[in-house]
Protein backbone atom coordinates (compact mmCIF):
# COMPACT_ATOMS: atom_id res chain seq x y z
CA UNK A 1 0.00 0.00 0.00
CA UNK A 2 3.08 2.19 1.13
CA UNK A 3 3.72 2.35 -3.06
CA UNK A 4 0.18 3.48 -4.25
CA UNK A 5 1.18 6.61 -2.02
CA UNK A 6 3.62 7.07 -4.07
CA UNK A 7 1.36 8.31 -6.95
CA UNK A 8 1.14 11.87 -7.78
CA UNK A 9 -1.85 13.00 -9.46
CA UNK A 10 -0.84 15.81 -12.24
CA UNK A 11 -3.27 18.72 -12.13
CA UNK A 12 -5.68 18.87 -14.45
CA UNK A 13 -5.38 21.24 -17.61
CA UNK A 14 -8.09 22.94 -18.50
CA UNK A 15 -7.70 23.55 -21.76
CA UNK A 16 -7.43 20.16 -22.69
CA UNK A 17 -11.11 19.47 -21.20
CA UNK A 18 -12.23 22.25 -22.86
CA UNK A 19 -11.16 20.75 -26.40
CA UNK A 20 -12.66 17.74 -25.28
CA UNK A 21 -16.42 19.16 -24.29
CA UNK A 22 -16.10 21.54 -27.49
CA UNK A 23 -15.44 18.42 -29.82
CA UNK A 24 -18.88 16.90 -27.81
CA UNK A 25 -20.66 19.85 -28.90
CA UNK A 26 -20.14 19.35 -32.51
CA UNK A 27 -20.87 15.86 -32.42
CA UNK A 28 -24.13 17.48 -30.69
CA UNK A 29 -24.69 19.82 -32.98
CA UNK A 30 -24.01 17.66 -36.17
CA UNK A 31 -26.30 14.95 -34.92
CA UNK A 32 -28.82 17.70 -34.16
CA UNK A 33 -29.29 18.56 -37.38
CA UNK A 34 -29.19 15.41 -38.76
CA UNK A 35 -32.94 15.24 -37.00
CA UNK A 36 -34.30 18.25 -38.39
CA UNK A 37 -33.01 17.59 -42.01
CA UNK A 38 -34.51 14.03 -41.76
CA UNK A 39 -37.65 16.33 -40.66
CA UNK A 40 -37.61 19.01 -43.54
CA UNK A 41 -35.96 17.37 -46.42
CA UNK A 42 -37.92 15.04 -48.66
CA UNK A 43 -36.50 11.78 -49.59
CA UNK A 44 -34.11 12.32 -52.20
CA UNK A 45 -30.51 12.14 -53.64
CA UNK A 46 -29.90 15.74 -51.59
CA UNK A 47 -31.31 14.54 -48.45
CA UNK A 48 -28.94 11.37 -48.99
CA UNK A 49 -25.42 13.37 -50.10
CA UNK A 50 -26.35 15.88 -46.70
CA UNK A 51 -26.36 12.97 -44.36
CA UNK A 52 -23.60 11.42 -45.67
CA UNK A 53 -21.44 14.47 -45.50
CA UNK A 54 -22.56 14.71 -41.78
CA UNK A 55 -21.86 11.10 -41.25
CA UNK A 56 -18.74 11.52 -42.54
CA UNK A 57 -18.08 15.20 -40.06
CA UNK A 58 -18.78 12.97 -37.64
CA UNK A 59 -16.57 9.95 -38.10
CA UNK A 60 -13.45 12.36 -38.51
CA UNK A 61 -14.05 14.03 -35.15
CA UNK A 62 -14.15 10.83 -33.46
CA UNK A 63 -11.46 9.21 -34.66
CA UNK A 64 -8.87 11.95 -35.16
CA UNK A 65 -9.89 13.61 -31.38
CA UNK A 66 -11.33 10.92 -29.25
CA UNK A 67 -9.35 8.08 -31.06
CA UNK A 68 -6.66 10.67 -30.98
CA UNK A 69 -5.58 9.02 -34.54
CA UNK A 70 -4.85 12.52 -35.92
CA UNK A 71 -2.07 13.12 -33.12
CA UNK A 72 -0.54 9.76 -34.01
CA UNK A 73 2.12 9.20 -36.51
CA UNK A 74 1.81 9.15 -40.14
CA UNK A 75 2.28 5.83 -40.43
CA UNK A 76 -0.55 4.48 -38.46
CA UNK A 77 -2.93 7.30 -39.48
CA UNK A 78 -2.81 5.94 -43.36
CA UNK A 79 -2.26 2.24 -42.32
CA UNK A 80 -5.64 2.69 -40.98
CA UNK A 81 -6.96 5.05 -43.96
CA UNK A 82 -6.29 3.49 -47.18
CA UNK A 83 -8.14 0.12 -46.55
CA UNK A 84 -11.25 1.77 -45.68
CA UNK A 85 -10.62 3.98 -48.69
CA UNK A 86 -10.62 0.66 -50.56
CA UNK A 87 -13.99 -0.13 -48.83
CA UNK A 88 -15.36 3.01 -50.12
CA UNK A 89 -14.83 1.44 -53.28
CA UNK A 90 -16.57 -1.81 -52.64
CA UNK A 91 -19.28 -0.19 -51.58
CA UNK A 92 -20.23 2.25 -54.44
CA UNK A 93 -19.41 -0.88 -56.79
CA UNK A 94 -21.81 -3.17 -54.71
CA UNK A 95 -24.69 -0.18 -54.72
CA UNK A 96 -24.11 0.41 -58.74
CA UNK A 97 -24.98 -3.76 -58.95
CA UNK A 98 -27.88 -3.60 -56.85
CA UNK A 99 -29.37 -1.01 -58.73
CA UNK A 100 -28.96 -3.05 -61.56
CA UNK A 101 -30.52 -5.85 -60.31
CA UNK A 102 -32.81 -4.03 -59.52
CA UNK A 103 -33.09 -2.84 -62.98
CA UNK A 104 -33.40 -6.71 -64.50
CA UNK A 105 -35.82 -7.90 -62.08
CA UNK A 106 -38.42 -5.16 -62.22
CA UNK A 107 -38.27 -3.66 -65.38
CA UNK B 1 31.22 2.07 -40.01
CA UNK B 2 28.25 5.03 -42.24
CA UNK B 3 26.39 1.72 -43.27
CA UNK B 4 25.86 1.00 -39.66
CA UNK B 5 24.69 4.36 -38.76
CA UNK B 6 22.51 4.33 -41.50
CA UNK B 7 20.63 1.02 -41.15
CA UNK B 8 20.32 1.86 -37.54
CA UNK B 9 18.35 5.41 -38.09
CA UNK B 10 15.96 3.84 -40.13
CA UNK B 11 13.18 3.30 -38.16
CA UNK B 12 11.67 -0.20 -39.54
CA UNK B 13 14.76 -2.14 -38.61
CA UNK B 14 14.20 -2.91 -35.33
CA UNK B 15 14.55 -1.80 -31.79
CA UNK B 16 11.44 0.59 -31.64
CA UNK B 17 8.15 1.14 -32.55
CA UNK B 18 8.04 2.93 -36.35
CA UNK B 19 4.15 3.54 -35.23
CA UNK B 20 5.48 5.12 -31.87
CA UNK B 21 2.58 3.30 -29.87
CA UNK B 22 2.98 0.24 -27.87
CA UNK B 23 2.35 -3.22 -28.93
CA UNK B 24 -1.09 -3.52 -27.06
CA UNK B 25 -2.23 0.09 -28.90
CA UNK B 26 -1.31 -1.11 -32.22
CA UNK B 27 -2.97 -4.63 -31.95
CA UNK B 28 -5.91 -2.77 -30.66
CA UNK B 29 -5.85 -0.67 -34.10
CA UNK B 30 -5.42 -3.56 -36.32
CA UNK B 31 -8.40 -5.23 -34.58
CA UNK B 32 -10.66 -2.22 -35.18
CA UNK B 33 -9.92 -2.15 -38.66
CA UNK B 34 -10.85 -5.86 -39.12
CA UNK B 35 -13.79 -5.18 -37.51
CA UNK B 36 -14.58 -2.18 -39.59
CA UNK B 37 -14.17 -4.58 -42.59
CA UNK B 38 -17.18 -6.61 -40.82
CA UNK B 39 -19.30 -3.72 -40.47
CA UNK B 40 -18.28 -2.51 -43.83
CA UNK B 41 -19.51 -6.13 -45.13
CA UNK B 42 -23.07 -5.67 -43.42
CA UNK B 43 -23.68 -2.19 -44.09
CA UNK B 44 -22.69 -2.69 -47.76
CA UNK B 45 -24.53 -6.43 -48.04
CA UNK B 46 -27.31 -3.92 -46.56
CA UNK B 47 -27.34 -1.14 -49.42
CA UNK B 48 -27.31 -4.02 -51.79
CA UNK B 49 -30.21 -6.29 -51.16
CA UNK B 50 -32.39 -2.73 -50.61
CA UNK B 51 -31.63 -1.42 -54.10
CA UNK B 52 -32.09 -4.59 -56.01
CA UNK B 53 -34.98 -4.73 -53.78
CA UNK B 54 -38.65 -3.28 -54.95
CA UNK B 55 -39.90 -1.46 -52.39
CA UNK B 56 -37.97 -0.90 -48.79
CA UNK B 57 -39.79 0.37 -45.97
CA UNK B 58 -39.86 4.17 -44.44
CA UNK B 59 -37.47 4.02 -41.36
CA UNK B 60 -39.09 6.73 -39.27
CA UNK B 61 -42.26 4.84 -39.62
CA UNK B 62 -41.14 1.51 -38.76
CA UNK B 63 -39.42 3.40 -35.71
CA UNK B 64 -41.86 4.77 -34.55
CA UNK B 65 -42.41 4.15 -30.80
CA UNK B 66 -41.44 5.24 -27.16
CA UNK B 67 -41.65 3.79 -24.00
CA UNK B 68 -44.40 4.54 -22.00
CA UNK B 69 -46.11 7.03 -24.92
CA UNK B 70 -48.23 6.06 -26.92
CA UNK B 71 -48.47 8.70 -29.35
CA UNK B 72 -46.73 8.71 -32.92
CA UNK B 73 -42.59 9.39 -31.92
CA UNK B 74 -40.86 9.06 -35.36
CA UNK B 75 -36.69 8.50 -35.03
CA UNK B 76 -37.20 9.97 -31.41
CA UNK B 77 -35.92 6.65 -29.19
CA UNK B 78 -33.17 6.52 -31.74
CA UNK B 79 -32.04 10.16 -31.30
CA UNK B 80 -31.72 9.49 -27.99
CA UNK B 81 -30.17 6.28 -28.26
CA UNK B 82 -27.53 7.88 -30.45
CA UNK B 83 -27.05 11.08 -27.93
CA UNK B 84 -26.10 8.49 -24.97
CA UNK B 85 -23.61 6.87 -26.78
CA UNK B 86 -22.12 9.96 -27.96
CA UNK B 87 -22.27 11.30 -24.53
CA UNK B 88 -20.67 7.74 -23.10
CA UNK B 89 -18.16 8.46 -25.61
CA UNK B 90 -17.40 11.68 -24.06
CA UNK B 91 -17.23 10.45 -20.69
CA UNK B 92 -14.70 7.71 -22.03
CA UNK B 93 -12.41 10.68 -23.65
CA UNK B 94 -12.78 12.50 -19.51
CA UNK B 95 -11.36 8.76 -18.33
CA UNK B 96 -8.75 8.37 -20.31
CA UNK B 97 -7.61 12.17 -19.35
CA UNK B 98 -7.49 11.69 -15.73
CA UNK B 99 -5.97 8.21 -16.94
CA UNK B 100 -2.46 10.37 -18.26
CA UNK B 101 -2.86 12.05 -14.98
CA UNK B 102 -2.57 9.05 -12.99
CA UNK B 103 -5.68 10.66 -11.34
CA UNK B 104 -8.03 7.03 -10.29
CA UNK B 105 -10.50 8.87 -8.45
CA UNK B 106 -11.19 10.40 -12.10
CA UNK B 107 -10.97 7.43 -13.98
CA UNK B 108 -13.19 5.95 -11.64
CA UNK B 109 -15.82 8.63 -11.80
CA UNK B 110 -16.00 8.71 -15.88
CA UNK B 111 -15.70 4.85 -16.33
CA UNK B 112 -18.75 4.43 -14.04
CA UNK B 113 -20.61 7.15 -16.09
CA UNK B 114 -19.29 4.93 -19.30
CA UNK B 115 -20.92 2.01 -18.10
CA UNK B 116 -24.03 3.39 -17.29
CA UNK B 117 -24.34 4.61 -20.50
CA UNK B 118 -23.53 1.40 -22.20
CA UNK B 119 -26.18 -0.07 -20.06
CA UNK B 120 -28.89 2.63 -21.02
CA UNK B 121 -27.99 1.83 -24.30
CA UNK B 122 -28.43 -1.60 -23.95
CA UNK B 123 -32.08 -1.36 -22.25
CA UNK B 124 -33.32 1.00 -25.50
CA UNK B 125 -32.28 -1.45 -27.45
CA UNK B 126 -33.63 -4.79 -26.13
CA UNK B 127 -36.79 -2.19 -25.91
CA UNK B 128 -36.77 -1.52 -29.25
CA UNK B 129 -36.18 -4.89 -30.95
CA UNK B 130 -39.43 -6.17 -28.18
CA UNK B 131 -41.10 -4.05 -30.08
CA UNK B 132 -40.17 -4.71 -33.29
CA UNK B 133 -40.50 -8.15 -32.84
CA UNK B 134 -44.04 -7.94 -31.12
CA UNK B 135 -45.25 -5.10 -33.89
CA UNK B 136 -48.30 -3.37 -34.54
CA UNK B 137 -50.82 -6.13 -34.69
CA UNK B 138 -50.40 -7.31 -38.05
CA UNK B 139 -48.09 -10.08 -37.10
CA UNK B 140 -44.75 -8.04 -36.07
CA UNK B 141 -41.04 -9.23 -37.58
CA UNK B 142 -38.94 -12.33 -37.34
CA UNK B 143 -36.45 -13.64 -40.13
CA UNK B 144 -39.16 -15.34 -42.13
CA UNK B 145 -42.01 -12.62 -42.15
CA UNK B 146 -41.83 -8.61 -41.49
CA UNK B 147 -45.03 -6.57 -41.38
CA UNK B 148 -43.10 -3.65 -42.44
CA UNK B 149 -41.54 -4.80 -45.63
CA UNK B 150 -39.78 -6.92 -47.27
CA UNK B 151 -38.39 -9.83 -44.67
CA UNK B 152 -34.54 -8.66 -45.68
CA UNK B 153 -35.59 -5.68 -44.13
CA UNK B 154 -35.91 -7.93 -40.48
CA UNK B 155 -32.88 -9.74 -41.23
CA UNK B 156 -30.69 -7.08 -41.50
CA UNK B 157 -32.13 -4.91 -38.84
CA UNK B 158 -31.91 -8.04 -36.46
CA UNK B 159 -27.94 -8.90 -38.01
CA UNK B 160 -26.63 -5.19 -38.06
CA UNK B 161 -28.21 -3.48 -34.75
CA UNK B 162 -27.50 -7.12 -32.94
CA UNK B 163 -23.94 -7.31 -34.17
CA UNK B 164 -23.77 -4.01 -32.85
CA UNK B 165 -25.28 -5.05 -29.54
CA UNK B 166 -22.88 -7.27 -28.51
CA UNK B 167 -20.27 -4.81 -29.22
CA UNK B 168 -21.60 -2.51 -26.76
CA UNK B 169 -22.03 -5.49 -24.23
CA UNK B 170 -18.37 -6.51 -24.72
CA UNK B 171 -17.35 -3.17 -23.92
CA UNK B 172 -19.41 -2.42 -21.21
CA UNK B 173 -18.03 -5.94 -20.18
CA UNK B 174 -14.34 -4.71 -20.65
CA UNK B 175 -15.08 -1.04 -19.22
CA UNK B 176 -16.40 -3.17 -15.74
CA UNK B 177 -13.00 -5.15 -16.02
CA UNK B 178 -10.85 -1.92 -16.12
CA UNK B 179 -13.08 0.22 -13.49
CA UNK B 180 -12.56 -2.92 -11.32
CA UNK B 181 -9.29 -3.13 -11.90
CA UNK B 182 -8.64 0.93 -11.35
CA UNK B 183 -10.84 0.87 -7.94
CA UNK B 184 -8.29 -2.20 -6.88
CA UNK B 185 -5.23 0.12 -7.71
CA UNK B 186 -3.61 -2.23 -9.91
CA UNK B 187 -2.75 0.67 -12.73
CA UNK B 188 -1.28 2.73 -10.38
CA UNK B 189 0.49 -0.08 -9.20
CA UNK B 190 1.33 -0.59 -12.38
CA UNK B 191 2.63 3.39 -13.44
CA UNK B 192 0.53 4.06 -15.90
CA UNK B 193 -3.40 3.72 -17.44
CA UNK B 194 -3.09 2.71 -20.58
CA UNK B 195 -5.57 -0.36 -20.42
CA UNK B 196 -7.96 2.83 -20.49
CA UNK B 197 -6.83 3.95 -23.23
CA UNK B 198 -6.94 0.43 -24.90
CA UNK B 199 -10.49 -0.18 -23.97
CA UNK B 200 -11.47 3.62 -24.71
CA UNK B 201 -10.50 2.99 -28.40
CA UNK B 202 -12.54 0.07 -28.85
CA UNK B 203 -15.61 2.48 -26.80
CA UNK B 204 -15.39 5.31 -29.34
CA UNK B 205 -15.10 2.74 -32.05
CA UNK B 206 -18.45 0.99 -31.02
CA UNK B 207 -19.72 4.18 -31.18
CA UNK B 208 -18.16 5.20 -34.37
CA UNK B 209 -20.21 2.13 -35.92
CA UNK B 210 -23.29 3.71 -34.49
CA UNK B 211 -22.84 6.74 -36.33
CA UNK B 212 -23.05 5.13 -39.71
CA UNK B 213 -25.44 2.48 -38.40
CA UNK B 214 -27.91 5.62 -37.53
CA UNK B 215 -27.61 7.35 -40.83
CA UNK B 216 -27.31 4.22 -42.93
CA UNK B 217 -30.56 2.49 -41.38
CA UNK B 218 -32.56 4.72 -39.74
CA UNK B 219 -32.08 8.15 -42.03
CA UNK B 220 -31.63 7.56 -44.90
Amino acid sequence: MSEENKVVVQPVDKSKIRHILKIALYLAIVTFLEFLVAFTLDAGILKTIIFVIMTIVKAYYIVSEFMHLGHEVKGLRWSMIYPMILVVWLLIALFIEGDYIHFARYF
Amino acid sequence: MATTTATTTNIWNGGQSPFKVSYGKLMMWIFLLSDAFTFSALLVSYGTIRFSSESWPVAEQVFSAFPFYDGYAPLVLVGLMTFILILSSVTMVLAVEAGSRMDRKGVEKWLFWTIVGGITFLGCQAWEWSHFIHGTGAGGANLAWNEYGPPAFAGFFFFITGFHGTHVLSGVVLNYIVYYNTVRGVYDRRGHYEMVEKVGLYWHFVDLVWVFVFTFFYLV
